[in-house]
């Protein structure tokens, strides 16, 4: 028996998949961000967010233009513009490593100048889980990136791996749009 | 359909050495083995928490008897409630859908086999981890081992205070690790059902347990990624010295019931939905009809997937709610009904007017039928805040939940066992020996469960560790612990019937049931391939326009 063949293009499932590890990782971010909001203002003891915390704007900058770094390095590399890419996936990890010390250096200033840690009060418990889980996402994908950036640098990236460095971009915007997010909820609304 | 099965040679090849074929498995990054592997896990598992609730069951046989000590018995409802739900139910559910769902989109394996192989192992280091305490947990402290703070370990119980030692780090730990896995598996069955149908099967044409399978992977992602954020924030609290639920630097112990409950009500559903999908496949074939109403039910479990994230304070009617939010989880809950009664009518639907065959994967899904009807009735009940309020922990609550996860997904995963035993053994099972499972099994749950609800009206609460004689209670416990006895040898009577049908039970043939899904165009085990050439498909029952080219399925869809 023939049986006419359907024409059927199925989603590729590289960014099927990040899309779902977005989803569960969304929700565990909506979990801490719930609980520091509903802990805001509840801390029996000082030091409270408003005497101690500055918006760290130059740092956020820098994390939110990465993104823009990013989506042109897999532009880059979609039209086999190698050392363009090399660029751009560069100052990604560069703009990214910024961000990360500024975080250490405003926790360093916490820690120990207003002597705030995670067991102080409700505030270092919230603000360092919050603000840590976020780091901890960023560091995990500078690692990815700067894998990337040994194998580029080795001269082995191809215009063929653009949609995984695709699927690595995915990821890299999900960091930065859930700094919005902390950004917001730490920095505007918590202080 | 593309695919004839291809005829198999007879000749007896001569077995590996063991070490070799156990390489194999642990290596494996095949679906079907890895899905085996899930099944036979949770199957060890199952027998763990099975002995546990024996001896729960055999300390409150009679008033006032000390037949283990209370420690040991907050102990042994611990882990008997987190071993069947994350190391029994759980395991199982993703194994069967390891197994089935790629064979059933004509596809070769799931789409990243790798990650597969690396949620399995996360899964089952997570149930090592909760039983490494009963060596590990005494530590230095000798402060009690197993875990005893309960399944859903309310906060201030898990604190350093009232938990020091380390056995609430291991089952916080192990659940941790567990979710990872079950996060990992998620997205790969989503993934899966995603980007890898085969040709022709759009979204309307596949088969029922693809589509509930898609709805309960992307209910883990939104429902236990909160459950493996509350066990950061609880690890933070013990190990850092953090403030989350520490009622004493103003965190808020409900917290934490809220976090828990929003991953542990929409749990059942991730558990029952693969329950519903055997069922839409098996009641179909032993009745020999199409299934009815296929696009109400794929709605109607959308429309449980999102009704059940919106229901999770119905747990906590008795911590004092406003009563606006116990209005509204009231209706929500109220509301989960409707489709969740379509979908039995729906089934029914398929039954009526059928030539229905009473094979065992038939018997156990009319059991089902009844109980998850009976188990959804108690639900209605305890969904009633004012009732709720009375009858909230104690053992009427006990007898709902376990009407609900033994009396429906036991049930149904029984009767999965039965229906894909011949695809995944070759062999066929005994069919005598299934019947006797059923009606001990289905006689020992009905003296356990049904009986359980009387102590539970008459006031009786849930995890007391024993009772005072003259409060009436003592007959239904009595018929309660007789119940587990039938119980007991009906799974004695399943696994011996799993393990002599595999050495001695005829060969099944690929298509024993005469069914329609892909997975019977395959030979009984499939090949690790599973399809020499992808098929085609213009239906939801293939194998139906395969068999009956002059009255296909596809003129009708």
């Amino acid at each position: 028996m023939t049986i006419p063949q359907p024409n059927s293009v199925m989603p590729a499932r590289g960014p099927v998949a990040m899309y779902s590890l977005i989803a569960a990782e969304s929700a565990i971010f909506t979990i801490f961000v719930v609980a520091y909001l509903f802990y805001i203002g509840k801390s029996q003891t000082g030091p409270q967010p408003k005497d101690v915390l500055d918006a760290p704007i130059f740092y956020s900058l820098c994390l939110l233009s990465s993104s823009l770094t990013i989506h042109l390095a897999v532009e880059a590399l979609r039209k086999g513009r190698g050392r363009n890419f090399n660029m751009w996936w560069g100052s990604t990890i560069l703009l990214g490593v910024i961000f990360l010390f500024g975080t250490a250096s405003e926790w360093h200033r916490l820690i120990y100048r207003d002597g705030l840690t995670i067991s102080t009060n409700l505030f270092g418990t919230t603000y360092y889980s919050l603000v840590g889980l976020h780091g901890f996402h960023v560091v995990a994908g500078l690692l990815c990136l700067i894998t990337v950036m040994a194998f580029a640098l080795m001269g082995t990236v191809t215009s063929r791996h653009a949609p995984r460095a695709y699927v690595l971009s995915l990821y890299w915007h999900f960091v930065d749009v859930v700094w919005v997010v902390v950004f917001t909820v730490v920095y505007v609304i918590g202080r | 359909m593309s695919t004839e099965t291809m005829a198999w040679p007879t000749a007896r090849v001569a077995s590996r050495p063991f070490v070799d074929r156990l390489h194999e498995w642990v290596t494996t990054v095949d679906h079907k083995q890895l899905g085996i592997m899930y099944i036979l896990y949770a199957l060890f598992f199952l027998v763990i928490g099975g002995i546990e609730a024996t001896i729960i069951r055999i300390q409150l046989i009679r008033p006032n008897y000390d037949f283990v000590s209370p420690q040991l018995f907050n102990r042994l409802f611990t882990m008997h409630g987190t071993t069947m739900i994350f190391f029994v139910a759980m395991p199982i559910v993703f194994g069967f859908a390891n197994y089935l769902v790629p064979l059933m989109i004509g596809a070769r394996d799931m789409a990243f086999p790798r990650l597969n192989a690396f949620s399995f192992w996360m899964t089952a280091f997570g149930g090592l981890l909760l039983y490494f305490s009963l060596v590990g947990a005494n530590g230095l402290y000798g402060a009690g081992n197993a875990p005893d703070v309960g399944w859903f370990a309310y906060a201030p119980l898990t604190s350093l205070a009232f938990s020091p030692g380390h056995s609430t780090d291991y089952w916080t730990l192990s659940i941790l690790v567990s979710g990872f896995g079950s996060i990992g598996t998620a997205i790969n069955i989503l993934a899966t059902i995603v980007c890898m149908r085969c040709p022709g099967m759009t979204l309307g044409k596949m088969p029922l347990l693809a589509w509930l399978n898609l709805v309960m992977s992307s209910m883990v992602l939104f429902v236990v990624s909160p459950l493996t954020a509350a066990q950061i924030m609880l690890l933070i609290d013990r190990f850092l010295g953090g403030h989350f639920f520490d009622s004493q630097a103003g965190g808020s112990a409900v917290l934490w019931m809220h976090f828990f409950w929003i991953f542990g009500h929409p749990e059942v559903y991730i558990l029952v939905i693969p329950a519903f999908a055997f069922m839409s496949e098996i009641i179909p074939v032993f009745s020999r009809k199409v299934i009815f109403g296929y696009p109400i039910m794929v709605a109607a479990t959308v429309g449980i997937g999102f009704l059940s994230m919106a229901v999770w304070a119905h747990h906590m009617f008795t911590i004092g709610m406003t009563s606006n939010a116990n209005s509204f989880f009231v209706l929500s809950t109220m509301a989960v009904s409707i489709p969740t009664g379509i979908k039995i009518f729906n089934w029914l639907g398929t039954m009526w007017g059928g030539k229905i065959q009473f094979k065992t994967p038939m018997l156990f899904s009319i059991g089902f039928l009844f109980q998850f009807l009976i188990a959804g009735l108690t639900g209605i009940m305890l969904g009633a805040a004012p009732f709720d309020w009375q009858l909230a922990a104690s053992y009427f609550l006990v007898a709902h939940f376990h009407y609900v996860i033994v009396g429906a997904i036991l049930f149904a995963l029984f009767a999965a066992f039965y229906y894909w035993y011949p695809k995944m053994s070759g062999k066929m099972y005994s069919e005598t020996l299934g019947k006797w499972h059923f009606w001990l099994f289905t006689a020992g749950f009905h003296l356990t469960f049904d009986v359980m609800h009387i102590p539970g009206l008459l006031g009786m609460p849930r995890r007391i560790y024993t009772y005072e004689a003259g409060r009436g209670w003592e007959i239904w416990n009595l018929i309660v612990t007789i119940g587990v006895v039938f119980q007991a040898v009906g799974i004695l009577v399943f696994v011996f019937n799993l393990v002599w049908s595999y050495f001695r039970g005829k060969p099944s043939g690929n298509d024993p049931w005469d069914a329609w899904t892909l997975e019977w165009s395959t030979s009984s085990p499939p090949p690790a391939y599973n399809f020499a050439t992808i098929p085609t498909v213009r239906s939801r029952r293939p194998l139906w326009d395969l068999k009956h080219p002059d009255d296909p399925d596809w003129k009708y869809e």
